[in-house]
């Protein structure tokens, strides 16, 4: 018996420990947190699933290929207008101006000056952007301005410090990041400025901060730094004011993507961090994230803060003319494409010194669909043009915003094919199943999608037709179950009145 | 003689499936008893070990109902309502990671009670608990069926009866325990919680335990190795 008892007791140990060490899986991540892929894709698990690749390295633009006397040194910012690219080469006090076609590119002019300014010659510019009419902005930053000018590099305006209260103005005006609207307002992002974007009207007027990011602290976190921590604590210990933005782009539409990577990996875990936002005129973030997850790059990271561990540091963004956008994760290299509704397409790319991979990836254009990756450490340009795969997924998508649903639909058959581990594609072709009215069909798609929503739409209908189609038999069904137990109760109750009778014939014969 | 022996071995047959018989309506009746229990607690408990109501067998077809139950609400439900990881779901590892902290639990409860005037012993308080899960099996059960014909907007009568059987079968248990005891609510709430310490104590002792033996288990390994080479 006790020897019994002792068995059960180590098979319930044994057991135990099975349970423990079962529950460590980590999936398809190897253990320096870096899948084993160079294309891949986030299941409903947000297991990481391998995937064809969506774009491969078409060229990598240097300083030789460009027949620079001098090589570019720490280029910033990249900007794309039609056929043409644009590099800040900021440290050597210089625009590039290229031409991009059929995966050529040649330099074009050198812009280093601007004719009619003060300096003329420009001191570390950040970041360019070009109008529709070629008009360029540079962002200059070491001569605290930003300037204006026409295609033919005469000074129009210059954007500077703010005379204004709400700027503090013991600090200086270091625009980083530029970009102009249709009409000609410009938003920066000034170094140490934390209330939001800058914005100048057309006529270079100040008016106002707009997209502050909101502030994230917790009750407990206010509470201990008020009333527990000394001064000196206080004075080390971060403040709980908004963040910088890390970098923005303006859409067809007007509106401003923009990132932020100066946050805690915590309060992204929390989900209290939106590294991507979509600014409307009022500075509200207006993005969709309709995925299971939200859109915040890598969704598994080595934890730790540091230039090769934690989440997505997204450096970047570019977006398309379909709102489908891209993000650069200067972290591990990496882009992740988003569609409109905030599901991501595709990720690859990784840190090194092959192609395709990046040391110090700093910034994102793209022409047509082909993206191009400035590297601030390679010096080069990486350019990556989609492949059959990555161009299908876009016709599949541009053919549903189009209405063409049905097409869209076979495209994502097309898809499928291709790779089978693609949620995007089982919706696509679930709702186009669901228009034809195959409700059993649509079904299985959207369950593969794991979409509860137009599952459940989809099930209510079938199941309306399903009982239309079995109504007879529903209605037998029923009165069977309400009309049996009642000539049983009669039944029982008719015996029993024949017994009583009987016993009552007994009894009286007994008389 | 052989025909003695034949009435012998008949009567001792009839014996036999009478007593079988009279198990069987017992286990029944135990079976039975189960909705009583959870319609009337506070008498069904007290009457379930000490008037000897239920009984061993139904109590652990209870159990295994109940883990029979939830594998099946992982399998089955509609993925609307519990969307399972089903690839990495392993069904044993399941049952066990309920089993064992359901007994350990039980263990728990018998070793601190039985300190303190507790009137319940192990296997009245193995089947007190596990009589208290039958509104769990008989609630989520037939949910797992609904589940199946309910849409996504609809889900809210699903979690409703769900919240339901688990809040009484929480009832049930706090209302056992007391029963079984013959304890006070205030008594009862304070040895859950000592249950539950106790518990990880267990747990504490039992990981001590095997990581020490295999250190043992582990030394005479490698002595026999060490052995084994040097007579090679």
């Amino acid at each position: 018996m006790m020897k019994k008892e002792v068995s059960f007791l180590m098979i319930l140990i044994m057991l135990f420990t099975a349970c423990t060490a079962l529950a460590d899986d980590s999936f398809n991540v190897n253990k320096d947190g870096y899948s084993t892929s160079y294309t891949y894709g986030y299941d409903y698990w947000r297991d990481v699933q391998e995937s064809p690749d969506a774009y491969r390295v078409e060229t990598v633009i240097d300083s030789v290929d460009l027949g620079l006397d001098v090589r570019m040194n720490k280029p910033q910012s990249l900007f794309a207008r039609n056929n043409d690219l644009y590099v800040a080469d900021t440290f050597n006090n210089r625009i590039l101006q290229l031409e991009y076609r059929n995966g050529q590119a040649k330099l074009t002019r050198i812009i280093d000056h601007v004719a009619g300014g003060s300096p003329e010659h420009f001191n570390t510019p950040y970041d360019v952007y070009v109008d529709v009419d070629g008009n360029i902005y540079v962002a200059d930053y070491g001569n605290l301005r930003v300037v204006m000018m026409d295609k033919d590099l005469n000074w129009i305006k210059e954007f500077t410090k703010p005379a204004d209260a709400t700027f503090d103005q013991s600090l200086d005006f270091l625009p980083k990041k530029i970009t102009v609207d249709v009409a000609g307002r410009l938003y920066a992002l000034v170094t140490n400025v934390n209330k939001g974007i800058v914005k100048y009207e057309a006529d270079t007027t100040f008016t106002g901060f707009i997209g502050a990011t909101p502030v994230n602290f917790s009750t407990f976190d206010y509470i201990w730094k008020k009333y527990f921590m000394t001064q000196e604590q206080r004075d080390a210990s971060p403040s709980f004011v908004p963040t910088e933005y890390e970098n923005m782009y303006m859409d067809k539409d007007g509106f401003i993507y923009a990132t932020l990577t100066n946050f805690d990996e915590g309060a992204l875990d929390a989900g209290q961090v939106n590294p991507i936002r979509r600014l409307n005129g009022l500075g509200n973030d207006i993005l969709i994230a309709n995925d299971r997850y939200p859109p915040i790059g890598d969704l598994w990271w080595q934890k730790g803060e540091s230039s090769y561990f934690g989440p997505a540091r997204l450096t970047d963004i570019t977006v398309f003319d379909n709102d489908i956008y891209i993000v650069l994760d200067r972290i591990r290299g990496r882009l992740f494409g988003y569609d409109n509704q905030g599901i991501m397409l595709w990720a690859f790319g990784t840190r090194g010194n092959i192609e395709g991979a990046f040391t110090s990836p700093i910034s994102l254009e793209h022409i047509g669909n082909d993206l191009f990756v400035l590297d601030q450490l390679e010096n080069s340009i990486t350019v990556f043009t989609p492949t059959e795969y990555g161009l299908k997924i876009y016709d599949a998508i541009n053919k549903y915003q189009d209405g063409d649903y049905d097409e869209s639909a076979n495209v994502w058959t097309e898809v499928l094919k291709q790779n089978a581990n693609y949620p995007m594609a089982f919706r696509g072709i679930g709702r186009t199943v669901l228009r034809q009215n195959k409700f059993e069909e649509a079904m299985e798609y959207f369950k593969m999608a794991h979409d509860r929503e137009n599952y459940g739409r989809t099930f209510k209908l079938y199941r309306k037709e399903w009982i239309e189609k079995n109504a007879l038999w529903i209605f037998l069904g029923v009165i069977l179950l309400l009309i049996v137990p009642l000539i049983l109760g009669r039944i029982k109750r008719m015996k029993w009145e024949v017994i009583m009778h009987e016993q009552s014939k007994i009894r009286r014969n007994a008389e | 003689m052989s025909r003695a022996k034949s009435a012998e071995t008949l009567s001792d047959a009839a014996a036999v499936s009478s007593r079988r018989k009279e198990s069987r309506a017992e286990y029944k009746r135990a079976l039975r008893y189960a909705l009583y229990v959870i319609t009337h607690p506070f008498d069904g408990f007290w009457d379930l070990t000490r008037e000897h109501k239920g009984n061993l067998a139904a109590a652990t077809t209870f159990l295994a109902l109940f883990l029979i139950t939830r594998v099946l609400k992982i399998l089955c439900t509609s993925f609307q309502f519990f969307d399972a990881a089903v690839q990495h779901i392993n069904v044993f590892e399941e049952m066990g990671s309920l089993l064992l902290p359901f007994l350990i639990l039980c263990l728990a409860n018998w070793a601190m009670t039985t300190l303190f005037e507790g009137k319940g012993r192990f296997k009245d308080i193995y089947i007190g608990m596990c009589y208290a899960l039958v509104p769990y099996i008989m609630i989520q059960l037939p949910m797992i069926l609904v589940s199946n014909i309910l849409t996504y907007e609809e889900g809210s009568l699903y979690s409703v009866m769900l919240s339901i059987s688990v809040i009484w079968s929480v009832f049930l248990v706090f209302v056992g325990l007391m029963e079984i005891h013959d304890y006070g609510p205030g008594k009862t709430f304070i040895f859950i919680i000592v249950t539950i310490v106790g518990a990880c104590v267990i747990i504490f002792l039992a990981l001590v335990c095997l990581s020490l033996l295999s250190d043992a288990v582990g030394f005479f390994v490698s002595l026999y190795r060490e052995a084994a080479y040097r007579l090679n």
